[in-house]
């Protein structure tokens, strides 16, 4: 009798214990696979980086730290050298080494029938030298600064086990084998993920035994799961529910700023635009935002407050550059454009549009948070100083294709700074469209400013960080200053988790499993 | 009866061409999925690798004619994000959703066919007219909002059944099956319930309509005439006559449950295909798109043929021809 109530009392306490050293975590979208290079995309890359980690480790704040690489250093101007870290093991015991790295370097430019997305963090590299087993040195055919960045993004296979894995030997978990924190237990398509702790990680120990991903795309089933305790952390609350959610007793929140900057393209570089009308609805003879008076006019008009108070709850930050304060290249003097709708009008009057003129605004309505709520208050507030604005938002896959042939005046995007730093923004966004240097890929302004491109070339070219960071400041300013695009704001990333959990926000949207732990 | 099968099977073919020209056309006039699926830390050149990696770069009639070519040796395409062959991708969340379906199914039959055999019996009793009430509410409540309400209801607030997903899976045949365990029909109630609620009403009413219609008839008075239970009459006369537009129903309807169970899918997170559709047209993941809704027409035109025969045991004077079809 006393030794059954023993058993079942013992039963009880493992129950518990098992209980709570496990997490229950929804996604709030879709991972398509567990080959870390086939599509780069962050909710992949978020599980991927807990298998297998990555040389270079980012902080919360997208600081970078040391990972599997010890320390890295400049050898000289396009020399990179990584010290790897001693004694750790992968999934299946085996060793890693500078050969595990040489070979994820080159498996990205390899695979083929993926739109993958990786070699743009290894193609850099002209060649890898093994120095030893525990050093690796990469050559560059010049001077590559970011470097550290990209090894920050890069998941690291072991070539053991990855080299002759198709995709599916990594979904059925045989080739899934990494470094990381976690190993991969099971990966159900469309459902979850579910990944145990690897007892033989070289960092802090994690606080879960398991932890179980679940892909809970639907926002309000998402939060759902977690009102009904099925789930003991959510990412992105749903806006509309914030309050609630915040309100709750039961639940705890966590935001920080994202990397992630909403604004408009103004389309600036061409003679003629196509939505743009006279007040009778004739074509214009010349395109207004060709006129930097315009563009700020357009600017002064915005009531970016009221964006973020009315529109988004309070769930982001006014803008004035492209990445936050805190990133590498934030220009301190640089602040979000205050609301000046007089200051607008007179603008517009001097620019010669005293009537203003009629635009339509494009931008997508399932992308961003309430990007279709924030393109109509736009509208609403140009309307206000004499430009009678229309809307046209579409779904994120028909609007990149028709936004990427220029097809807009006024297009939104919002820009994620998965770098950490301005060049990325800068060289992709408002660099002078050039495909042989491969800058300005999503300059839908076609914006060009030598002064500006020659400013950021210099800066790709400068390892000296200090030195870097200075011109890209002189950059952004160069550039925004001149309304080469409108910031609107930061978005603001948010979690929620039962009480008893606590996690860590991050700027970078990723939501770790390490990055949680019990109160 | 050789004949006619032949016949369905070689329309089929020509269906199933069409339909993957359409698509293909279709999404081409989407959108490009490279400009989705890119990373925005690409440039231009990793832009056009990546196009020239998916077989994009080529003019849209050769991405067909290669695509037709697989096609005909069975390969539908790879994946774009899963780099896996796009027809295992949907074979294996298939069971998912045809475990739904069946369920619903079963649950809008068990339910409805009594229901509306007692509405029709009773109509103008209260309980005829609860029934009928009812039923509207199913037609018109629109599955997004009353899958809310279950969660809501039942999961949050009373909190006896899970809010969303699949529950534990047995393996039977090669099949994972998840209503075998208690644990896995606890997670298949909700979904079940929504999913079905829509063709329960359509029962409920085919089955009143049927039966007030063949109650009038000759040969319902004259088995009563002849001194029969009514019990009889409804079980044997009335039920076996009013069957046919119900099969008719209930198998087209199977088709449309599972192709259209997307909603349901979504809101409950259920791993089937109808999830994964909609993530493939956001993604403009075509070969996946292409390939599903070739599975879906092939299954209705199985369906229909499945149908065709039913009749043939239902209902003695169907005979099936070539001319028939």
């Amino acid at each position: 009798m006393h030794r059954n109530c023993l058993l079942a009392l013992a039963l009880a306490a493992s129950a518990l214990t098992a209980s709570a050293a496990d997490l229950v975590v929804g996604m709030g979208a879709d991972v398509t696979s567990m080959d870390p290079h086939v599509l780069n995309a962050a909710p992949n890359n978020s599980i991927a980086e807990q298998v297998f980690g990555t040389l270079v480790n980012r902080d919360p704040r997208q600081r970078l730290e040391p990972g599997l690489a010890e320390s890295w250093r400049v050898v000289d101007e396009t020399t990179w050298e990584f010290k790897l870290r001693r004694g750790v093991k992968f999934h299946d015991g085996s060793d890693f080494t500078a050969e595990d790295v040489a070979y994820t370097v080159e498996r990205p430019a390899t695979l083929k029938g993926v739109p993958g997305g990786f070699t743009v963090f290894t193609r850099a590299i002209v060649e890898k030298i093994i120095v030893d087993p525990h050093t690796i040195r990469f050559k560059t055919a010049k001077p590559y600064p970011n470097m550290p960045i990209d090894m920050s993004l890069l998941p690291i296979l072991s070539k053991k086990a990855a080299q002759n894995a198709t995709s599916a030997d990594f979904d059925s978990g045989k080739a899934a084998i990494g470094a990381g924190p976690y190993r991969l237990v099971r990966f159900t398509k469309g459902d979850r993920i579910e990944l145990a702790r690897n007892e033989a990680y070289w960092g802090p120990k994690s606080a879960w035994d398991r932890v179980t991903f679940r892909l809970l795309t639907n926002d309000a089933s998402r939060l759902a799961a977690l009102l009904a305790g099925d789930v003991h952390l959510i990412e992105v609350i749903p806006p509309q529910d914030f309050a609630k959610v915040k309100a709750n007793k039961d639940l705890n929140v966590f935001t920080i700023s994202s990397n992630r900057m909403i604004f408009f393209h103004l389309d600036s570089g061409r003679d003629k635009t196509p939505f743009v009308f006279d007040k009778s609805g004739k074509p214009v003879e010349k395109n207004p935002f060709k006129d930097v008076r315009v563009r700020r006019a357009l600017s002064k008009a915005i009531n970016r407050q009221a964006i973020v108070d009315r529109v988004m709850e309070g769930l982001a930050i006014p803008a004035g550059q492209f990445v936050p304060e805190g990133f590498f290249g934030y220009v301190p003097t640089l602040k979000a454009e205050s609301y000046d709708p007089d200051g607008a009008r007179k603008l517009l009057a001097e620019a010669g549009y005293p009537d203003g003129f009629t635009l339509t605004l494009h931008g997508p309505n399932n992308r961003y948070v309430n990007d279709e709520q924030v393109v109509q208050a736009v509208a609403q507030m140009l309307a206000r100083v004499g430009i009678a604005t229309r809307v046209e938002t579409l779904p994120f896959s028909v609007y990149m294709t028709r936004a990427r042939k220029y097809d807009f005046s006024a297009a939104l995007l919002g820009w994620g700074v998965s770098t950490g730093e301005a060049s990325y923004p800068l060289g992709s966004l408002i660099a002078t469209v050039d495909a042989k240097k491969g800058m300005g890929p999503f300059n839908w302004s076609q914006y060009s400013n030598q002064k500006m491109d020659a400013l950021l070339e210099q800066a790709l070219a400068t390892v000296d960080n200090p030195k870097r960071e200075k011109l890209l400041q002189e950059a952004t300013e160069m550039a925004l200053r001149d309304h080469a695009v409108i910031p609107l704001h930061y978005q603001v990333n948010t979690w929620a988790a039962r009480k008893g959990y606590v996690y860590t926000p991050r700027t970078d949207e990723r939501t770790f499993a390490h990055a949680a732990r019990p109160q | 009866m050789l004949a006619f099968a032949l016949r369905r099977l070689a329309q089929s073919a020509g269906v199933l061409f069409v339909m993957s020209l359409l698509v293909f056309v279709g999404v081409y006039a989407i959108g490009n999925p490279v400009d989705i699926l890119i990373n925005p830390q690409a440039d231009q050149a990793e832009i056009a690798r990546a196009t020239a990696a998916l077989g994009l770069d080529q003019p849209l009639w050769r991405q067909y004619w290669n695509f037709l070519s697989g096609a005909l040796t069975g390969d539908l395409g790879r994946s774009f994000v899963a780099n896996v062959p796009a027809v295992h991708l949907i074979l294996d969340r298939m069971p998912a959703t045809v475990e739904l379906a069946l369920t619903a199914m079963v649950i809008a039959i068990v339910l409805g066919i009594p229901l509306g055999l007692l509405a029709g019996l009773k109509p103008e009793s209260w309980v005829g007219k609860t029934i009928m009430a009812g039923s509207i509410l199913g037609f018109s409540l629109p599955t997004f909002w009353v899958g809310l309400m279950l969660i809501m209801i039942f999961s949050v607030h009373l909190g006896w059944l899970p809010t969303t997903g699949r529950g534990p899976t047995v393996e039977v045949l090669g099949l994972h099956v998840s209503v075998l365990t208690w644990d896995g029909i606890r997670h298949i109630l909700l979904p079940a319930t929504n999913l079905a609620l829509f063709k329960l009403s359509l029962l409920i009413r085919l089955t009143r309509a049927g039966t007030r219609e063949a109650l009038s008839q000759d040969y319902v008075r004259f088995a009563r005439a002849k001194g029969l239970s009514m019990r009889r009459v409804v079980a044997v006369h009335v039920l076996k006559n009013i069957m046919i537009p119900i099969v008719t129903v209930v198998g087209l309807e199977f088709g449309s449950v599972i192709a259209f169970a997307i909603v349901t899918e979504t809101i409950f997170a259920w791993p089937g295909m109808g999830k994964l559709l909609i993530d493939s047209i956001n993604t403009l993941d075509r070969p996946v798109i292409v390939a599903y809704l070739l599975i879906i027409v092939f299954l209705f035109v199985l369906l229909n043929l499945i149908v065709d025969f039913t009749y043939t045991l239902l209902d003695p004077r169907v005979r099936l021809s070539g001319a028939r079809s």
